[in-house]
């Protein structure tokens, strides 16, 4: 590299800043210019490895030596060992956990393997624009050897095998999906790509058709291929502006290299794609709610069975499956479901992307083995929690998903732990909280959520979530009982119990599940009249500290709504029903004589 | 498997695959409580969303309750139909529709008819533990229909009825969660969108969400007002239905309380729609002989089919959706409107009084009948032929009010001259009757013969679309009846297509013609009440002594007196009328 | 282009897409050419991507910069958008975040043009199907 003979990256994202990593920067910048190594030795800050737990970390090139948990008092050890004698400090490797052995090298490092791209195997690698570099890494091969070599059933078999189950939050297993589509007769049958990603901060999808559309086409074309259909649809939602454009210049493409159209590569197979756009609403993400939208209906459920698998789009029988799933088959069938079911857990097989999102410093999106567990994805690729702030839930499954604890960080991630645990893997997406969140005003939230998007078909859900939202917000608002509590309890498990579809019968999750994991925190609100993590606004009281207040009339000049009086250079007092709890006399006090409680 | 055993509520039963558990529970006598579940056998209609969630019911090894109205049996399964967790979200779920419910049921329009406070009585309601924020909309009052939007439970009832059943399309439910309702598109006013005024809504709406214009305070005054007099006629469907409303069996034939209610009320003169109905046939009839003559002379202009006219709703229909179509229906105003222009004409000048001094009340079992009285081409300086239009139901309210004993009254008969009606008007009052009684005239008219049998069990029946040929002395006449508005655009689809092989065809726009009408007492999603309603309207007519219109004696008197002959120009004055375009 | 009519036209053509793209269109001396992948998922472009992009090719052309820009998808560091990826000839790709005008100067600057490091590299921490 150039000039210089060696590089220091040392990262400086927000949860090594926190641990001293600017200390160590300064420390190795004068050390270098001590012993006058400034033009062999280049520093260079890096963002965040995500290895945050074993954080601060040090990289040497070009030896590619990893250093973990330096401090500012370790750098003139690496200094004149490493960079001057060329030899590894021993005591600041990795340590694997496992075998004991010190890793000097970060590609032996298995925090490195945890994540594993599947379906996002070509995002940020081709250009999605271009067939040829789909091509180039084996796009359309699966396709190709199905028809040439692969009966439908024997296709079936191997998705089947391979363990895969949907990605869109059910987890029904794929393969048998397909078998029953296939098994329905019907002169005319559909495969539906449900592209109506809805669950708020997920858009593993959006990135998927974004950064690979072609996946999915060919995916959608195999499918095709099984089940015995010749059409396809991909439903996508009107927001995602970039991934239709994608979507149909790949389309174009597939067409015209005849990946798409009629007798593909020789076969006598044809199928071929086309777009239907969506407005946007969460409920028809719902295989039925989402045929009736494409058929250009209210989009709002209907009871099942019928099985879209039976009757589906225009009554016919309809292989709806999400966009991550489809994603996940050609790699399948190129690398065989033996490779993949390898990867997971017992019941659930593969990877999952997940969307992080939250008090996290690597907001972005991860693929992991299923079986990973949750304390590696918030702290090791997550990078933990920002502002080194206390980790306090993560919630994951997206609105109708549950609100995790501290005690579940060890639990392995899959279809079967995140129900048991009282969550769901829904579409993926994870969202971190940390002691300044409110759960119930973070369940009042999420009901507000599902509150909008509820299609008003079935009561539970029309009235039952509205009802739910309006207990919620009296007991943020200090108005709750003790009572309430209970009745959000029997309402929920109605609401769960007899909505019709799984919206409404899981919209009251974030509720059941934060009473259950936080009830102390309910019970301050409606008992102490207090919110434990200082959000619900209405529950703050600002005070003047008589003692401490030295009469400056600073907090006096700048309150907004006059609620502070008092004599200059003696102590003001703040007027509690005209205060409308905005802090800015809390901020602007020099003398922190005004208490928040 | 064409079988399937299964346990409900631990009886042991064997049903035909495809049953619901709400079939299979009532079939022992197991009756699980349905709210938006609405089924009328033998018509083809059936509404099951699964949307209100009332009949929940606990199926062994499913993780949710089971709707019973759209769950299908299966076999070895064991439902509780009455498990605390079913009665226990039973009970929520009705407490979470009435928490969204105006309680004005004292002063509700559907007091005591209301499917809604059936349930809640029903399911022993006593308190409702969640309460909170109530939907407010706009009411919406047009000429015929109230939309009371508050009160909608969203069973989705009239949506059914509008889309599927009538095409017509105007209702379906807008907006999303706790404000989703059915509405007109951009919860725009019923009387700016295309309603038929058909009443359908009306007739299924379990609450008083949906209900028709009240016009018996109007009727009380003007019977009251000493410079008036008044007049009323009845539809021939009333007779066959008002009893249900004083708690006589569906079926049961009032004619004559029916005119004692209606003299004790105080009306001036009680006559009869029948009256009209025969003046219809003769003019109606008429211009199917004209037309069939012009056709069989080889005149390629002649408009056939012929449609009936004498359904509001349906002349709106057409002039909405098919207005391209309206110069095939016959001209002839409906009896209602012709009995309308006859008292204030004819009438009005035998008494010596002036059409502002006679008011018209008309007791129909529609509603799209009091928009009817309203269309400007039935006013005369803008005094109308017919003031005022009441329901079955209203009626019945008006004598409810005024302390009358319906169930003692003696049977008196209708006044005279417009009183006097012949057994083919009296069919008039169920799909198939108008076009029969058509044919027997037209039959007698057009061959000069004696008919050899007076009833067409051809034309009978229940079923959407019928059709059949008559011979008319060698010349097959082939006739289409269809009764609802989808059935009815399917015929007239095929008329645009240049497919159709009828030359005259009855519409109805309500399932079961005028006894299923709008304004009808409630039938509360039971067809059997329309199929009894349809058997006393065939038992009045072989009642009577005259059976065929052109043997009225009060008709004959009338074209003598004062109308010349059928289609004459003062017939053509004052008993036909002409259709607009309303696509605009 | 030619219609692909079996399996076997796919296979050819991979074959010579794989060694095209290895040597990213300017085949006749990769070893001077500079890779540059945008991530241009909505993300990237929310965050200023296509700016980045245009900057870097305008930029390359008019300092005659013999290089091949080019879009790819979300590569998953969303908190660090526009994220682009550079591979210098006979180097490894190396990621940088935050991307943007002036970060792009410095990069082409200071990276591309002398081979030195700069701030805000984003260590790659995920194995491909191919690993």
């Amino acid at each position: 590299m150039s000039d210089y003979k060696m590089h220091l990256l040392i990262c400086s994202g927000t949860g090594c800043k926190a641990s001293e990593s600017e200390d160590i920067i300064n420390s190795f910048t004068s050390l270098i210019d001590e012993f006058g190594l400034e033009d062999e030795v280049q520093i260079v800050r890096t963002g965040c490895f995500g290895f945050c737990e074993k954080g601060p970390i040090v990289k040497v090139l070009p030896d590619n030596t990893f250093y973990v948990r330096v401090s500012p008092g370790d750098t003139e050890e690496i200094l004149k060992e490493h960079i001057v004698k060329g030899r590894t400090v021993q005591r600041l490797l990795y340590t694997d956990p496992v075998t004991n052995e010190n890793i000097s090298d970060s590609k032996g490092i298995g925090f490195y393997k945890k994540q594993i791209r599947i379906a996002l195997r070509n995002c940020g690698f081709i250009n999605p624009e271009n067939i040829e570099e789909y091509i180039a890494r084996d796009g359309y091969m699966a396709l190709g050897k199905c028809l040439a070599e692969f009966t439908p059933e024997e296709t079936i078999q191997e998705i089947k095998e391979s363990g895969l189950r949907g990605r869109g939050g059910g987890g029904f297993p794929t393969g048998l999906k397909w078998e029953i589509t296939r098994k329905s007769e019907a002169d005319q049958k559909y495969v539906v790509c449900n592209a109506d990603e809805g669950d708020p901060g997920a858009f593993m999808d959006r990135s998927i058709l974004e950064g690979d559309p072609h996946s999915v086409l060919e995916a959608m074309a195999i499918c095709g291929y099984c089940i015995g259909a010749d059409k396809g649809l991909v439903y996508i939602r009107a927001e995602y502006p970039l991934a239709i454009e994608r979507l149909k210049t790949a389309i174009k493409q597939a067409r015209e290299y005849g990946l798409l159209g009629n007798d593909i590569m020789g076969a006598k197979f044809n199928f071929d794609i086309e777009l239907r756009y969506g407005a946007g609403a969460f409920v028809c993400g719902e295989e039925t709610a989402l045929i009736h939208s494409m058929e250009g209906l209210r989009g709002e459920p209907t009871f099942k069975p019928p099985f879209p698998s039976v009757s589906g789009y225009m009554g016919k029988p309809t292989n709806v499956n999400n966009v991550e799933t489809f994603a996940n088959i050609p790699v399948i069938l190129n690398k065989g479901a033996n490779w993949f079911n390898k990867i997971g857990t017992e019941k659930s097989k593969g990877t999952k992307v997940f969307a992080l999102a939250g008090k996290i410093n690597n907001v972005g999106l991860i693929e992991v083995p299923m079986g990973t567990t949750l304390r590696e994805v918030i702290y090791d690729i997550g990078g933990g929690i920002k502002n080194g702030k206390e980790f306090k839930s993560v919630q994951t499954g997206g609105p109708s998903g549950g609100c995790l604890t501290k005690d579940f960080l060890d639990t392995p991630i899959d279809y079967d732990n995140l129900i048991a645990a009282g969550s769901m893997m829904g579409s993926g997406g994870m969202i971190v909280m940390d002691e300044d969140d409110c759960m119930v005003s973070i369940a009042r939230f999420y009901l507000e959520f599902t509150l909008e998007e509820s299609c008003g078909k079935c009561t539970p859900c029309r009235v039952g979530n509205k009802r739910l939202h309006e207990i919620l917000d009296k007991i943020t608002k200090g108005k709750g009982e003790v009572e309430d509590i209970e009745r959000l309890r029997v309402l929920s498990s109605v609401i769960k119990d007899a909505s019709l579809c799984g919206l409404g019968q899981s919209s009251p999750n974030p509720v059941l599940s934060t009473i259950a994991n936080f009830e102390n925190e309910y019970l301050a609100h409606v008992n102490d009249g207090k919110c434990p993590a200082g959000q619900c606004k209405a529950l703050l009281k600002y005070e003047i500290a008589e003692d401490l207040c030295t009469g400056c009339t600073l907090c006096f000049r700048n309150c907004p709504v006059g609620a502070i009086t008092g004599e200059r250079r003696q102590p003001h007092f703040i007027d509690q029903s005209i205060c409308i709890k905005c802090g800015v006399c809390f901020e602007k006090c020099k003398f922190d004589a005004i208490t928040l409680t | 498997m064409d079988t399937i055993n299964l346990t409900i509520d631990n009886k042991s039963i064997v049903v035909k695959n495809g049953t619901t558990i709400l079939e299979a529970a009532s079939g022992i006598g197991v009756h699980v409580p349905t709210l938006c579940h609405m089924k009328l056998h033998d018509l083809n209609i059936e509404n099951k969303p699964g949307g209100c969630r009332v009949c929940v019911v606990e199926v062994e090894g499913r993780r949710n309750l089971a709707p019973a109205c759209c769950t299908e049996v299966a076999e070895g399964m064991v439902v509780n139909t009455h498990s605390i967790r079913a009665i226990n979200a039973r009970r929520t779920v009705m407490e979470l529709i009435l928490s969204d419910h105006p309680a004005d049921c004292l002063i509700c329009a559907k007091s005591g008819n209301c499917e809604l406070q059936d349930m809640a009585h029903q399911l022993g309601i006593r308190e409702i533990h969640y309460q909170g924020e109530q939907s407010h909309y706009r009411e919406d009052t047009s000429p015929a229909i109230i939309r009371e939007v508050d009160k909608c439970i969203m069973c989705r009832r009239c949506e059914m009825m509008c889309n599927e059943v009538q095409t017509v399309g105007v209702l379906s439910a807008i907006n999303r969660g706790f404000n989703s309702v059915v509405s007109p598109a951009f919860e725009m006013n019923l009387d700016h969108s295309v309603c038929t005024y058909c009443g359908q809504c009306v007739a299924v709406c379990p609450t008083g969400a949906l209900t028709e214009v009240d016009e018996t305070g109007n009727v009380i005054r003007a019977l009251s007002d000493p410079s008036k007099t008044v007049i009323v006629q009845t539809a021939p469907a009333v007779r066959a239905a008002l009893g249900e409303e004083f708690g006589m069996e569906a079926g049961t034939l009032v004619t004559g309380k029916l005119v004692a209610s209606l003299k004790q009320l105080g009306f001036d003169y009680v006559f009869d729609t029948d009256f009209a109905a025969d003046l219809t046939i003769m003019e109606e009839g008429t211009e199917l002989l004209n037309r069939l003559s012009k056709h069989l002379s080889g005149d390629k202009d002649v408009k056939l089919p012929i449609l009936t006219s004498c359904c509001p709703a349906w002349v709106k229909f057409f002039e909405h959706q098919f207005p391209e179509m309206k110069d095939i229906p016959s001209t002839a105003r409906s009896p209602q409107q012709m009995f309308g222009s006859i008292a204030k004409t004819y009438f009005a000048d035998k008494l010596g009084i002036n059409r502002e001094d006679l008011v018209v009340v008309s007791i129909m079992p529609c509603v799209a009948k009091k928009y009817e009285c309203g269309r400007e081409e039935f006013k005369t300086n803008d005094n109308p032929d017919v003031d005022y239009a009441l329901t079955t139901r209203e009626l019945a309210a008006l004598i409810k009010i005024s302390n009358i004993d319906f169930r003692t009254l003696p049977n008196e008969t209708f006044d005279n001259p417009l009183g006097e009606s012949t057994g083919a008007a009296v069919i008039f009052g169920t799909t198939g009757g108008v076009i029969e009684a058509a044919v027997r005239t037209a039959y007698e008219i057009h061959t000069k013969k004696e008919l050899p049998r007076i009833d067409f069990a051809e034309l009978r029946g229940m079923e959407g679309i019928r059709k059949a040929t008559i011979d008319f002395d060698g010349f097959p006449l082939k006739i289409g009846i269809a009764h609802g508005l989808g059935n009815a655009r399917k015929l007239l689809e095929d008329i645009q297509a240049g497919k159709s092989e009828f030359h005259a065809i009855e519409i109805m726009s309500c399932p079961g013609g005028c006894i299923g009408g709008g304004g009808q007492p409630y039938h509360h999603g039971n067809a059997e009440v329309l199929k009894k309603r349809q058997m006393a309207i065939y038992q009045e007519d072989k009642n009577k002594v005259i059976r065929k219109s052109h043997e009225n004696p009060y008709i004959i008197e009338l074209y003598e007196e004062f109308l010349g002959e059928p289609m004459s120009e003062k017939a053509h004055h004052l008993l036909h009328t002409e259709y607009f375009d309303r696509t605009e | 282009m030619t219609k692909i009519k079996s399996l076997a036209d796919l296979k050819k053509i991979r074959d010579e897409v794989q060694s095209k793209i290895k040597l990213r269109e300017n085949s006749d001396h990769p070893e001077q050419t500079v890779q540059i992948k945008v991530g241009m998922a909505t993300c990237g472009i929310a965050s200023g991507a296509k700016e980045t992009m245009n900057y870097f090719v305008e930029e390359l052309e008019q300092q005659a910069i013999d290089a091949v820009v080019t879009q790819t998808g979300c590569m998953g560091y969303c908190y660090a958008e526009p994220t682009v990826e550079i591979t210098l000839p006979g180097k490894g790709p190396v990621v940088f975040g935050y991307v943007n005008k002036s970060k792009a100067e410095e990069i082409i600057e200071v990276y591309i043009k002398r081979g030195k490091l700069v701030d805000g590299i984003i260590p790659v921490n995920f194995k491909t199907i191919d690993e």
